[in-house]
């Protein structure tokens, strides 16, 4: 027993002897509750907590052998690799364009699930049947679709454009855009679901009583009420976008395209040169810009969840 | 009196007419997207129907090496064929039978995976457990911990989990994967929110008629969170069933990988069974979405807000 209340409640009853056996029996489940922790615990100081210190380490030395500590010059290295350059901007310029539309676009999806058409839960199905699919099995009908003598060429050269060799040229970002919202619309529209069918009835019902448009129910209630989702769901297509190397090293393999060469490719190719100092350097800048993202998604939380209760 | 009617009948029909327009217009995009969403899938499935030579006829091309030069039948257009022209077998009798190579790899997946979802759900029963029991202030910081870490993309896990299997010798072993699988705080995080829901009263109830901490935890909560689980482990499949980062890095045997890395690598010889290997890869996750779609859904809103 070791709720704080019931903590309080004893120290009025003022019995001492309640008391200290209620304090044993608290300090015994606090010793219990903490063995049922270890396990996970161990693991996870084991695999990832206390080799990221290592890894701090490693970032600020000379190289392994020698341990001369070098503060941040691996870190200036890094910053003026051309590759990783390359990489942090391709990254970037993807995540500008994937973020906005996996928000947008499942949030649309979710208000036509939302709204009175026939067979929602088909809908829901096929919409989040993606999700299921490994990447490597669609890979193959994803290569033959954007292939240069393909079929999406084909249907554009109906409308006019000239053929264009997607996977081998500046375009290719499109496609692994497509592929990434391909796979990531449906977990978001789930999200957006769930948050739409939480705000109460009652609130609709009076805005239709008192005649609001469907626009103004749209941006003064709905927007209002899922306003904390959006910004969740857009952290999370955020730091999911960051994932998409998967997508990318099964399309195009170990050397794509420049424009679609990402942190992952970099962070291989560290790997197999076993460059230690390279690749902690460049975790370690990673990390500090995935906790400035995971904190603003904490005080957008703390704030919306204040202003829920109000 | 009478006209007011009129015009009230009036305005309601073409409300109504409007709003079914509305309905309409919607539904049919829906439709689109649905089938936008559906094609690739169902285009694998078909295609792995087709005869080998009717793949290298149609798709030679997309997958040939440099050097094409010499071979004439293949195709100068890519023929994107939604129905075989003749329904065949022959690419899964070559998986199943002739080159065991596939279902080696497949074997590998199922290998990698299953314990993962089995020992990480095992390990983070205890741990949600400890964190729902005795919160405290240092409970909280390390829970805030695991949830920054569940967050990390592999550019930044990947290479502590890489030194540790260096450092234990795990390395190219399937441990290398395993561990860090299993220690995954995803699933914590996860049953950990759902078990914080389960009222106190019922956990208190349960202590004054004298049940211990282990009792407690069988008794009562495993059962309760038997739904949630599912869904995590549903969720846990379906994210290392699609692993390509961590063989990648961990293993360099490629013997070893899961299907999801060898798929990818196949070459213009073996393009006749791809897509009879994709349809099978595929089919347990779809087996799966059919059985627990509910579960599923349940699971993702259950990440919806993360400090819940």
């Amino acid at each position: 027993m070791c709720s704080f209340k019931r903590k309080n409640l004893n120290k009025h009853k003022g019995g001492k002897r309640v008391k200290t056996t209620v304090s044993k029996q608290g300090k015994r489940g606090k010793v219990i509750s903490w063995g049922f922790l270890s396990p996970s615990l161990l693991g996870v100081l084991l695999f990832f907590v206390l080799p990221f210190f290592v890894v701090i380490y490693y970032s600020m030395v000379d190289n392994p052998i020698n341990n001369q500590f070098v503060f941040f010059e691996n870190f200036v290295r890094v910053f003026n690799n051309m590759a990783f350059k390359q990489a942090a901007y391709n990254t970037f310029r993807f995540s500008l364009v994937a973020v906005p539309l996996a928000v947008l676009l499942s949030l649309l999806l979710a208000m036509m699930l939302d709204s009175k058409i026939p067979f929602r839960s088909q809908f829901r199905t096929f919409f989040l049947s993606p999700m299921m699919v490994p990447i490597a099995s669609v890979v193959l009908i994803w290569q033959v679709l954007f292939h240069y003598n393909g079929i999406v060429n084909d249907a554009l050269s109906i409308l006019g454009t000239g053929k264009t060799d997607w996977l081998k040229s500046a375009h290719a970002q499109i496609v692994i855009v497509i592929l990434f919202l391909w796979k990531n619309l449906g977990y978001n529209m789930i999200l957006f679901m769930a948050a739409l069918s939480s705000i109460p009835k009652d609130i609709l019902d009076v805005a239709v009583l008192e005649s609001a448009s469907a626009r103004q129910i749209f941006w003064h209630i709905k927007v209002r009420y899922i306003s904390s989702t959006i910004l969740f769901v857009t952290i999370m297509s955020l730091i999911n976008s960051f994932k998409v190397f998967r997508e990318i090293y099964l399309l195009t393999g170990n050397y794509p395209y420049d424009t679609i060469y990402m942190m992952q490719h970099f962070m291989n190719n560290a790997f197999t040169q076993l460059d230690y100092q390279k690749l902690s350097a460049a975790a370690i800048m990673m990390s500090i810009v995935m906790v400035i993202i995971i904190g603003i998604l904490f005080l957008v939380e703390n704030y919306f969840g204040k202003d829920m209760e109000e | 009196m009478k006209t007011d009617t009129a015009i009230y009948i009036k305005r309601t029909k073409k409300k109504r007419r409007r709003q079914f327009v509305k309905v309409l217009i919607a539904t049919m995009i829906a439709a689109i997207f649905a089938t936008l969403f559906l094609m690739p899938i169902i285009l694998t499935i078909t295609n792995s129907f087709m005869s080998a030579s009717e793949i290298s006829a149609n798709y030679g091309q997309v997958f040939a090496t440099t050097d094409t030069g010499g071979k004439t039948f293949i195709a100068e257009r890519v023929n994107l064929k939604f129905i075989p022209d003749m329904v065949s077998f022959s690419q899964y009798i070559t998986v199943l039978l002739k080159s065991p190579d596939y279902l080696f790899k497949f074997w590998n997946s199922v290998i990698l995976v299953v314990p993962i979802v089995a020992f990480q759900i095992f390990v983070a029963a205890g741990a949600s457990y400890g964190f729902t029991r005795c919160q405290g202030r240092i409970k909280e910081m390390i829970f805030f911990i695991y949830i920054i870490l569940m967050l990390m993309p592999y550019q930044v896990t990947l290479v502590p989990n890489y030194l540790v299997s260096d450092w234990l010798h795990i390395l190219d072993t399937r441990w290398a994967i395993w561990l860090p699988g299993i220690f995954s705080p995803f699933a914590v995080f996860l049953l950990t929110k759902y078990m914080r829901r389960i009222p106190t009263a019922m956990i208190e109830a349960a202590q004054i008629d004298g049940a211990g901490e282990w009792q407690i935890f069988k008794s009562i909560c495993m059962p309760l969170c038997k739904s949630a689980i599912t869904s995590i482990a549903i969720l846990i499949f379906i994210d290392y069933w699609n692993m390509v980062e961590q063989p990648l890095i961990l293993m360099s045997d490629v013997e070893m990988h899961p299907l999801s890395v060898f798929l990818s690598k196949i070459n213009e010889g073996e393009v006749g069974l791809a897509f009879a290997v994709a349809t099978i890869y595929m089919v347990p996750p779809l087996l799966i979405f059919l059985y627990g779609e509910d579960y599923l859904v349940e699971g993702i809103t259950y990440q919806g807000g993360i400090k819940g």
